[in-house]
């Protein structure tokens, strides 16, 4: 930026956000409107849950056995006290949604987080150092990329269990999964991350650092991370969703959170076994949340690929 | 061009080599081999000498060789849980999966292109817009509730088609098959078209987007100023073009499909090597664990190879440069 622009521009953030291209593309689509609308107000409900949700589900003594199985509060026998019905345990489904929304995205945020920290730091390394470094880094990044996420977080999951003392599973289980998606989603970072350094570290400000003598450290997280953030954006919000997926799968596949603070997932899977005694509502609730959740982060996501990367327009 | 082959050749090893090694890994230090084979009242000089039977004691080197040499001729070992040899419990799971992994790959190429096709050439009409719109609630959508909301409406509500297991299968000696009786029949629909959708989501997209690209290109604007018919310039020269990328993903998603197939079995009961897997983690069946990642694997490498020789193939330009 010119000293021009700065003069003519004083207004700040707000009036440069006004003017930006991502806003403007923001403005115009009422489906990016609506998705993020709706990813607010979930994270919102996830966020403020124990002051939001009508119930504590996992207070004992709000809970009430008799209140078991309750269909929502628009079928026969429902109670407008319980709006979406209750589960097995006489929990209150909307409740159990909002605390479960709330595992489901801290798991996610927190193994994007994860994966996010070592795919930069292993792009960074790898486009930096170049030479057998790069070459090793990479070829591990091919081989896992060759396999599909899930089966990576499975395996993990799986070695976490068997390394653990028996009775810690469910203590650790949130720990271990992050971890195990953490682990599984790295790469897409590392390889974006890379392929700009390549680019970053022949320009002349980087040459500018060498030469002045800072440590090679400093120039990779002082000079080059800031700019090669933007596509590292883009990547995060579509993993998260992805993330959300694949904890919600290995939680109905029982290796994810236990039933005892059960995330979206967990609560799928404890209603399957409601199915065919015809208590639809304790999978299908879960999994509509989930399903509405992903699809507004997913549409998010590619809105903002397309509205930062001008060659897709 | 064989110097390519050979090379993807020896990749291949390597990454089947250093698999090998992680699965040996696991066997070896995680959990203790020995504490799961025998009981509690084992004395101390009898767990000694089984160490010793074992080849325990040997190098690690030695022991890791001696993996890879069973492993090639498809020992893994016992079961800790079930107590049975690992190749047998795999063979006897082998062909559930194949079938349902096949079916369901066919069933996703044979609609996912031609609506790709389709929403490529027809971008602007309405049918075209609801594929995209459906193909991005496909990729929202997990695969496990895919699966719970079709036993919910077919098996539940309208009990038209079997929620769990296989069917009925015919016993061929060394391969189980569904596909020769009715039930069979019946049980496969629900379990395919779950792991079918998502990589069909996969594909639609894939499709169009190849397609849209090779229709901007210079060669097709050519044919039509040549005046070709739209059916030629559509299906002999655009759809020939688009398919050499889409061959690649297409490979690298049969892997997938077959790694999917560990949520679709969950969901459905299916009993094929996806819910082998799944029980050996929850019950930290290291050996059956091993060899799932080795076989899994394998079947990964083969088919990156052949993705790649397809590609030489199908692509003469390739022919010259690599060699």
């Amino acid at each position: 930026m010119t000293d021009t622009d700065r003069t003519e521009r004083p207004a700040g953030l707000l009036a440069r956000l006004d003017e930006s291209d991502l806003w403007w593309s923001f403005r115009h689509s009422p489906t990016v409107i609506v998705a993020a609308l709706t990813t607010l107000v979930m994270f919102a409900a996830a966020i403020f849950a124990p002051w939001i949700a009508p119930h504590d589900p996992f207070d004992l003594s709000q809970v009430n056995l008799l209140d078991a199985l309750l269909p929502p509060m628009w079928e026969e026998g429902g109670m407008a006290a319980f709006p979406l019905g209750t589960d097995d345990q006489g929990r209150d489904m909307l409740s159990t949604i909002i605390y479960g929304a709330r595992i489901s995205l801290f798991v996610g945020f927190a193994s994007v987080a994860l994966a996010m920290v070592i795919g930069v730091a292993v792009g960074l390394v790898s486009g930096y150092a170049g030479g057998w470094v790069d070459t090793v880094l990479m070829r591990i990044a091919d081989v896992q990329l060759s396999f599909p996420a899930i089966l990576i977080a499975l395996l993990i999951d799986g070695v976490a269990r068997g390394l653990l003392p028996r009775g810690s599973h469910d203590a650790l289980a949130f720990y271990v999964l992050v971890t195990a998606i953490g682990l599984s989603f790295w790469v897409q970072y590392a390889r974006t991350v890379r392929g700009s350094v390549l680019v970053e570290r022949r320009k002349e400000y980087v040459l500018a650092a060498q030469v002045t003598g800072l440590p090679s450290l400093t120039i990779l997280v002082r000079h080059i991370l800031p700019n090669v953030t933007g596509p590292v954006l883009v990547i995060a919000t579509i993993q998260l969703a992805l993330a959300i997926i694949t904890e919600a799968t290995l939680s109905f596949l029982g290796v994810g959170i236990p039933p005892t603070s059960p995330s979206l997932g967990t609560l799928i899977r404890i209603g399957n076994d409601f199915l065919f005694s015809g208590e639809w509502w304790i999978t299908i609730f879960p999994g509509a949340a989930l399903v509405i959740l992903v699809l507004a982060v997913n549409i998010l996501g590619d809105w903002l690929r397309d509205a930062l990367n001008p060659k897709l327009r | 061009m064989i110097l390519f082959i050979l090379r993807r050749l020896a990749e291949s090893v390597f990454v089947m080599l250093a698999v090998a090694l992680i699965a040996f890994t696991l066997f070896r230090f995680v959990g203790d081999p020995i504490n799961n084979l025998v009981g509690q009242d084992t004395s101390l000089e009898e767990r000694e000498q089984l160490k010793e039977d074992l080849g325990l004691n040997d190098p690690v080197i030695v022991q890791f060789a001696r993996f890879v040499g069973d492993a090639a001729r498809g020992d893994f070992g016992y079961s800790y849980q079930m107590r049975l040899p690992v190749k047998q419990l795999i063979a006897e799971r082998f062909p559930a999966t194949m079938e349902l992994s096949m079916t369901s790959a066919l069933i996703a190429l044979f609609v996912g292109i031609p609506m790709g096709v389709y929403t490529a050439l027809r971008r602007r009409s309405l049918i075209a817009r609801s594929f995209m719109t459906a193909s991005l609630m496909g990729v929202s959508l997990p695969t496990f509730l895919i699966g719970i909301l079709l036993i919910l409406i077919f098996g539940v509500q309208l009990r038209w088609l079997p929620t769990f297991g296989r069917g009925q299968v015919v016993d061929l000696g060394w391969w189980t098959t569904g596909f020769l009786t009715l039930s069979g029949l019946k049980a496969l629909i629900m379990p395919a078209i779950t792991l079918a959708i998502f990589q069909m989501t996969l594909i639609v997209r894939l499709v169009r987007a190849e397609m849209l690209e090779v229709m901007r290109s210079d060669y097709v604007k050519f044919a039509r100023a040549r005046g070709l018919k739209p059916r030629v310039i559509n299906f002999s020269i655009a759809l020939k073009n688009t398919l050499v990328p889409v061959i690649t993903i297409i490979g690298l998603q049969v892997g997938s499909i077959i790694a999917f197939a560990i949520i679709t079995e969950s969901v459905f009961q299916w009993p094929g090597l996806g819910l082998l897997f799944i029980q050996a983690i929850s019950e930290v069946d290291i050996p059956v664990m091993a060899a799932y990642l080795m076989l899994i694997s394998f079947i990964f490498v083969l088919i990156n190879l052949a993705v790649d020789l397809l590609y030489l193939v199908i692509d003469p330009r390739l022919r010259g440069e690599t060699a």
